[in-house]
């Protein structure tokens, strides 16, 4: 049995095709992911995207359409999938995601390109409380990609750069409209580029972390989106939750996506 | 930056490059009046984070200002921006009895004989410009929003001020402009030409924003219904900080966005009061509160010799 998890968000969306098989008698997963489909401004319209990342899915698969028993979505846009027959928050899905790649996690740090949020999780992956903030880019990705095209960084040399940083300069600015200036007034008083994406990455790190402490950090924690491939940031958000660990999945984006497609497979039982 | 280097940028700029955010930058005086027959003459500089102003205050009354843009350091917008109107009327710095600073560079006003804040600078220029009857003020900066409550003399009873987040100042209103590719001082106007009215944007945040307004125009916005929805959210944004402190009548709206009807009027509507008008430039209501506070302190030096 095949199902599908879309997790669509703000800036991209990504598509899981899960198959269940059985070995033995006994039912196993197997699931593989499409890469994401990035939607830049004035891309495509989001129902569209979703049908095109979906078509691209079930090509690189060699999977039909018709072999999809069901398709479930997640995420901001969730609403604008038309040919999923059922929508999961984005809560459910990163914390049933999470906990199937890392059963031991309890702690699921979820940040995008324009939201971040904290998720507690029970064993069996059920979101038992969460916090996060929709309403203000400063603790999401929106944020860390503005102030690396103020630095003139490729996102990937921002978060390395930023790991070449011991320095902690505090960021006055919250917005990341009024953090844009900040950082160029910083760039202009000469402060090395390394120095000023760490206190950026920190600021976020910062952000999220008040975040995940309104639900409390307990046992293990798990990293997922985006900013998962930021280096910087997850040294940076280490250091603010006070862990010693984090664990990261290889493929942060699609784990949501992939707690999708895990409910949408139970619902068929 | 001076202006030289700022009409010079402007005038290489490619089409493509063309900045909507630019406000106009003025210089205005009184030419019916000659500032060598006043007997104290005070100055009053607000060095803002996106704009600075000074001006001219002559025997107690306005004489004459000049806004701009504020460059990259604080001593010299404020020095550029004085420099502006005294090389049109022919004065210099020894002319002037008492310069005051306000602002968010107040500080570096390096010829200020004093600092004030910008809030009690703002109440008292409001009580010149709208009169004795104004008790709460709406200034609305270029990074933060402040409303302020004053008696009938000008004097600041009580203030609450968000200088945390764009939505709700003049830089957000420069976001949004650039987004539209609307020259800023259009946007006011083009807000109430629409069909109805829409319900303001959802997003609050300015960098979300973005992926919102490509969202409605897909959805078969017009431009100008766009920019309505931002004028509205942000009208109910500076609405519910005044809330906050409450809103008493001889309501009066300083700052650069006072200068956008789209605002504006949105926010009459929501409060159902009208504002008290004034023939003077809103956005020059911090420095004229300075330099009036340079003239009182002025007075009271006289009185004491």
């Amino acid at each position: 049995m095949i199902t599908a998890g879309i997790d669509m968000g703000s800036r991209s969306v990504k598509v899981v095709l899960l198959e269940e098989i059985k070995v033995d008698g006994a039912p196993q997963l197997n699931y593989s992911v499409k890469k994401a489909h990035l939607m830049m401004p004035g891309d495509i319209d989001a129902d569209q995207a979703a049908e095109k990342a979906f078509t691209e899915a079930l090509a690189a698969a060699g999977v039909s359409r018709d072999q999809v028993k069901s398709v479930f979505a997640t995420g901001a846009g969730r609403k604008q999938v038309e040919f999923a027959t059922e929508g999961v928050t984005e809560m459910t899905a990163g914390a049933r995601g999470a906990v199937y790649m890392y059963p031991q996690a309890r702690t699921v740090v979820d940040v995008g390109a324009e939201e971040g949020r904290g998720i507690k999780t029970d064993s069996d992956g059920k979101a038992i409380d969460f916090a996060g903030n929709e309403k203000c880019a400063a603790g999401a990705g929106s944020f860390a990609e503005a102030m690396s095209r103020a630095l003139q960084l490729s996102l990937k040399e921002f978060g390395e750069a930023s790991l070449r940083s011991d320095k902690s300069i505090p960021m006055n600015a919250q917005c990341t409209v009024f953090a844009e200036s900040e950082v160029v007034s910083l760039i202009h008083s000469s402060t090395p580029k390394e120095d000023i994406a760490k206190a950026v990455l920190d600021a976020v790190a910062s952000r999220v972390c008040a975040m995940v402490r309104r639900v409390g950090i307990e046992g293990n924690v798990v990293l997922i989106g985006g900013m998962v491939h930021n280096p910087g940031f997850v040294q940076s958000l280490k250091t603010a939750m006070d862990v010693d660990q984090v664990l990261l999945p290889d493929l942060p984006e699609f784990v949501s996506a992939l707690g999708c497609a895990l409910i949408a497979a139970e619902r068929q039982h | 930056m001076n202006a030289e280097v700022a009409a010079a940028s402007v005038a290489e700029a490619a089409p493509e490059k063309k900045e909507f955010w630019r406000w106009q930058e003025n210089t205005v005086w009184d030419e019916n009046k000659d500032w060598r027959d006043a007997k104290i003459i005070t100055c009053g500089i607000d060095v803002g984070s996106v704009s600075s102003q000074a001006v001219l205050v002559c025997d107690g009354e306005l004489y004459g200002y000049n806004s701009m843009r504020t460059g990259n350091n604080s001593p010299d917008s404020a020095k550029n921006a004085l420099q502006g109107i005294m090389d049109k009327i022919g004065m210099k710095l020894e002319d002037i009895n008492y310069v005051v600073g306000t602002g968010y560079g107040r500080v570096n006003v390096p010829f200020a004989h004093k600092a004030i804040t910008e809030i009690a600078c703002h109440a008292r220029g409001a009580n010149y410009m709208g009169g004795n009857k104004v008790r709460t003020i709406l200034d609305m900066g270029g990074q933060d929003c402040k409303a302020i409550h004053c008696d009938e003399k000008g004097k600041v009873t009580n203030f609450l001020m968000n200088d945390k987040c764009a939505a709700g100042t003049g830089r957000g209103m420069e976001v949004i402009s650039d987004l539209m590719q609307i020259p800023i001082a259009e946007l006011g106007p083009r807000s109430f030409d629409v069909d109805v009215e829409p319900e303001a944007v959802s997003s609050i945040c300015v960098v979300f924003a973005k992926s919102e307004a490509l969202g409605l125009l897909k959805a078969g916005y017009t431009k100008n219904k766009v920019i309505a929805a931002y004028c509205q959210a942000m009208a109910e944004r500076v609405v519910s900080l005044l809330e906050r402190i409450g809103v008493e009548e001889g309501f009066f709206i300083t700052g650069g966005i006072a200068k956008n009807p789209g605002v504006v009027k949105r926010i009459e509507r929501i409060l159902g009061i009208k504002q008290v008008e004034t023939k003077i430039d809103s956005q020059i209501a911090g420095a004229l509160g300075a330099a009036l506070f340079g003239y009182t302190l002025m007075q009271k030096q006289a009185k004491a010799a």
